[in-house]
């Protein structure tokens, strides 16, 4: 039993934090909620290498597991950078099993891929109508309006990868996206509609459609991860700082124990990376499990540590010009996204419960 | 990142599972049968004799000192072993898991070879004599007094109070004041008391179940050896600190021994039709058991620090916070669909229910934990403090007045 890095692990994850260090994404995510640009941050992620994360080393990629991909996540979400790796990796890794032809497009960064998922096990049901050849959306029976909503990182891909009924995989490229982003200007999401595009089935167990759904629930638990750690740093920070009635505020028990509070979730959130990391590499009955339950907790921290973050800041936290409210935007969109923490909090019950009445 | 045996932990593994295959007959019940506590105690006393005998118990500890020289991994092996054959563990959790590695740690030659060999054995079980009615999270408070005579022994005089286990104790590791006129940290030493000894009275205390697995522990005029001092005059603080590091640590891995599983609290939910598809009882589920899971991955990355000689970082003191809240959840949730019935003695759940109120002090209470960690681990600055520098016998006083 050995939870530690590897070498190439630590190295990993250095190289993401001194790539994303030489952009202000914090700065930029402000200036984008009033319509600035945001730094474009692919050629940094395609140069190192996490556009192929994932694929297999015959396919150009790295060959790496989600572990690897969740330590990248971490950086990320600890500046806020908007690199649109939570829709590309579990594409990128349906398109490498499912012998995809133009795989090594995908795994340098030339051609941009995203997950169109599907919620398992409801989602993947019968009650999804799926006209793949006809290269039709993805839309619940009696459905008509042919767009899936709300999609993380759809804009600017050009490989649809589009999980429809009964875990039926198909790669959609010349769907149109029309642009959606809200709250937190940093992601980048679209509403998808497949109508005119071209579709190919992809060659995948169902099961590994499931397993896509849950590859992003891991990746956006670990993005989450870093944006606590950041917040916590941010509090910590201020706490020793700022003085009041002749003292630091963390030297309050009310104030210590929030902020403790905050480390606490965030150890939890991050245990259960790791039980993703290994069930997704070497437990994949548990990978649902293990998927949903870190998705639930990094999920609540993220709520917990962005307010607590607020507050240790009294008035100042309040205003436009602080980085808290930035983190906070982060928390109250990327909870409701990809099916929302509620579902993967009910998901880990439910696992449990199959189980037990097995 | 692992989480397989190596060959030699498999290798381990094997042996240790086939020494339980053969002896499993041989073990008492998880449980003392109703009306039956003292023959179920002896018992639990003979198998920690045989678990030793077989290098199950004090795995952790040094070969010399009768231990196994092993690591921590081979120890959760052992745990996981003995859980899964469905078998209890040692009896003398206390003593092996926490007062035996503070002798090891500090006592001497004498004290060791005299006293851990019947400890591991389970011949001996030991007591923690450390809180006092007045001193409990402010433990270096303690206001039981050994003096020192003219012909070399100390006497004793003071009482103790919340000691598990006293009841069939024969030795207790008990901090004193041996010096009231520095400041309180520094006046403190340890002593091992014979718990037999003329003088030394115990008396149960109930608790909320009604059980009474701790005591009050008075002593009068108690006469101590010379050298049952451990870790020398006036270092008893620091010797202290090392027991409570062991007791973090045998708490704060222990939850899946304590029986706080996720798999385990969602069984009876499981078997209630309308509960498993309530969709407040699932979210409560949900929440609990993603808590408990990120326990079981906490307990591996602190054996990984362990393992590799590093002190095992914040996730494992704040541990203890977690097991017991989720538990606390969890047992709640339970009663809300279980009903009055999950209330019942018979239940499943009552013991737990009743227990764990008191589990969010014992080993340090949650308020405690947080300041701990707040300032060890984040740096944040402690409160201002009224008790620094000043020698115990004047703090007393200033106590008073101002309480006066
Ligand atoms: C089941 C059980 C078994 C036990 N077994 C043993 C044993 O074998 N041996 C042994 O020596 N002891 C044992 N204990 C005692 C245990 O260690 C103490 O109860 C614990 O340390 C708390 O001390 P106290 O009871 O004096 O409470 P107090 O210290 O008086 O605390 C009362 C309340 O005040 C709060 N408080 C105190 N100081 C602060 C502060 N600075 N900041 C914020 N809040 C504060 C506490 O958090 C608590 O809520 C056991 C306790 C229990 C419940």
């Amino acid at each position: 039993m050995n939870l530690s890095l590897s070498d190439e692990q630590e190295f990993l994850r250095e190289a993401a934090r001194g790539a994303l260090s030489r952009f202000d994404t914090i700065a930029a995510a402000r200036e984008a909620l009033e319509g600035g640009e945001l730094p474009d941050l692919w050629p940094t992620a395609s140069e190192a290498g996490w556009a192929g994360l994932l694929v297999c080393e015959e396919h150009g990629g790295a060959g790496l597991h989600p572990f690897d991909a969740m330590l990248v996540l971490v950086e990320c979400g600890r500046v806020l950078a908007p690199v649109p790796l939570i829709g590309h990796l579990p594409a990128s890794w349906l398109l490498d099993r499912g012998g995809y032809a133009d795989i090594e497009a995908v795994a340098s960064g030339a051609k941009r891929a995203v997950l169109v998922p599907a919620q398992p096990p409801s989602d993947l049901s019968d009650l999804w109508t799926w006209e793949a050849e006809a290269g039709k959306a993805r839309v619940p029976a009696g459905d008509t309006t042919q767009v899936a909503h709300w999609v993380v990182d759809a804009p600017g891909a050009e490989v649809f990868v589009v999980v429809g009924p009964g875990g039926a995989v198909s790669v959609v490229e010349g769907a149109s996206v029309e642009s959606a982003a809200r709250y937190d200007a940093t992601r980048s999401l679209g509403h998808v509609s497949l109508v005119g595009g071209t579709s190919t089935r992809l060659d995948v167990d169902p099961a590994d459609a499931a397993n896509a759904w849950h590859l992003a629930q891991t990746l956006i638990a670990a993005e989450s991860v870093g944006t606590v750690e950041t917040c916590l740093e941010m509090a910590v920070a201020y706490a020793k700082e700022r003085f009041t009635f002749g003292r630091a505020i963390g030297s309050y028990q009310a104030m210590k124990h929030q902020l403790v509070e905050i480390l606490r979730v965030l150890e939890n959130s991050r245990s259960l990376l790791y039980y993703a990391g290994w069930a997704g590499e070497s437990k994949p009955e548990e990978f649902a499990l293990a998927a949903s339950a870190a998705r639930s907790v990094s999920g609540r921290a993220l709520d917990s540590a962005t307010r607590i973050n607020i507050a240790v800041h009294g008035g100042i936290g309040a205003t436009w010009e602080h980085d808290g409210p930035l983190f906070f935007r982060r928390a109250q969109l990327s909870r409701r996204l990809l099916g929302g923490t509620g579902a993967a909090t009910d998901r880990v019950a439910g696992e449990l419960l199959s189980s037990a009445g097995a | 990142m692992d989480l397989n045996d190596t060959p030699e932990q498999a290798a381990y593994r094997i042996q240790v599972r086939e020494w339980l295959g053969e002896h499993r007959e041989e073990a008492p019940p998880l449980r003392a049968p109703e009306g039956d506590e003292e023959a179920y105690l002896a018992a639990r006393r003979t198998w920690q004799g045989k678990l030793a005998e077989g290098g199950l118990a004090g795995v952790v500890w040094p070969k010399e000192l009768g231990g196994q020289g092993l690591g921590p991994i081979e120890q959760v092996i052992v745990n996981q072993e003995i859980g899964d054959a469905g078998v209890p563990g040692i009896l003398d959790v206390i003593g092996v898991g926490m007062l035996g590695p503070t002798l090891i740690a500090h006592g001497s030659d004498e004290q060791k070879n005299r006293h851990l060999g019947p400890m591991l054995h389970g011949d001996e079980v030991w007591c923690q004599l450390f809180s006092e009615p007045a001193a409990g999270s402010d433990l270096a408070g303690v206001q039981s007094r050994a003096k020192l005579g003219d012909d070399g022994r100390w006497t004793l005089n003071g009482q103790k109070v919340w000691t598990t286990n006293a009841q069939f104790s024969s030795y207790g590791l008990l901090l004193a004041r041996t010096d009231a006129d520095v400041p309180k940290h520094k006046g403190l030493s340890m002593f091992i008391v014979d718990m037999n000894a003329p003088g030394v009275t115990t008396r149960g205390l109930r608790q909320i179940s009604g059980e009474a697995e701790f005591n009050e522990v008075f002593f009068d005029d108690v006469v101590l050896e010379g050298d049952a001092v451990v870790g020398g005059v006036g270092n008893g603080w620091g010797t202290a600190l090392t027991t409570l590091m062991f007791e973090r640590l045998t708490i704060g891995l222990g939850s899946e021994g304590l029986g706080y599983r996720a798999d385990r609290f969602a069984a009876p939910i499981a078997a209630d039709p309308n509960a498993r598809v309530d969709p407040d009882v699932r979210k409560r589920l949900g929440e609990i058991a993603a808590d408990l899971l990120a326990l079981r991955f906490t307990a591996y990355r602190t054996l990984t620090a362990l393992q590799g000689g590093q002190i095992p970082g914040p996730e494992s003191a704040l541990a203890k916070v977690t097991t017991v809240n989720a538990a606390i959840a969890a047992t709640d949730l339970i009663a809300d669909v279980v009903g009055p019935e999950a209330l019942d003695e018979s239940s499943e759940w009552a013991y737990a229910i009743s227990f764990l109120p008191g589990l969010k002090s014992a080993g340090g209470t949650e308020e405690i934990l947080r300041n701990t960690v707040g300032e060890r681990v984040l740096g944040l600055p402690p409160e201002p403090r009224l008790d620094k520098g000043i020698p115990f016998s004047e703090l007393r006083a200033k106590e008073r007045s101002a309480t006066a």
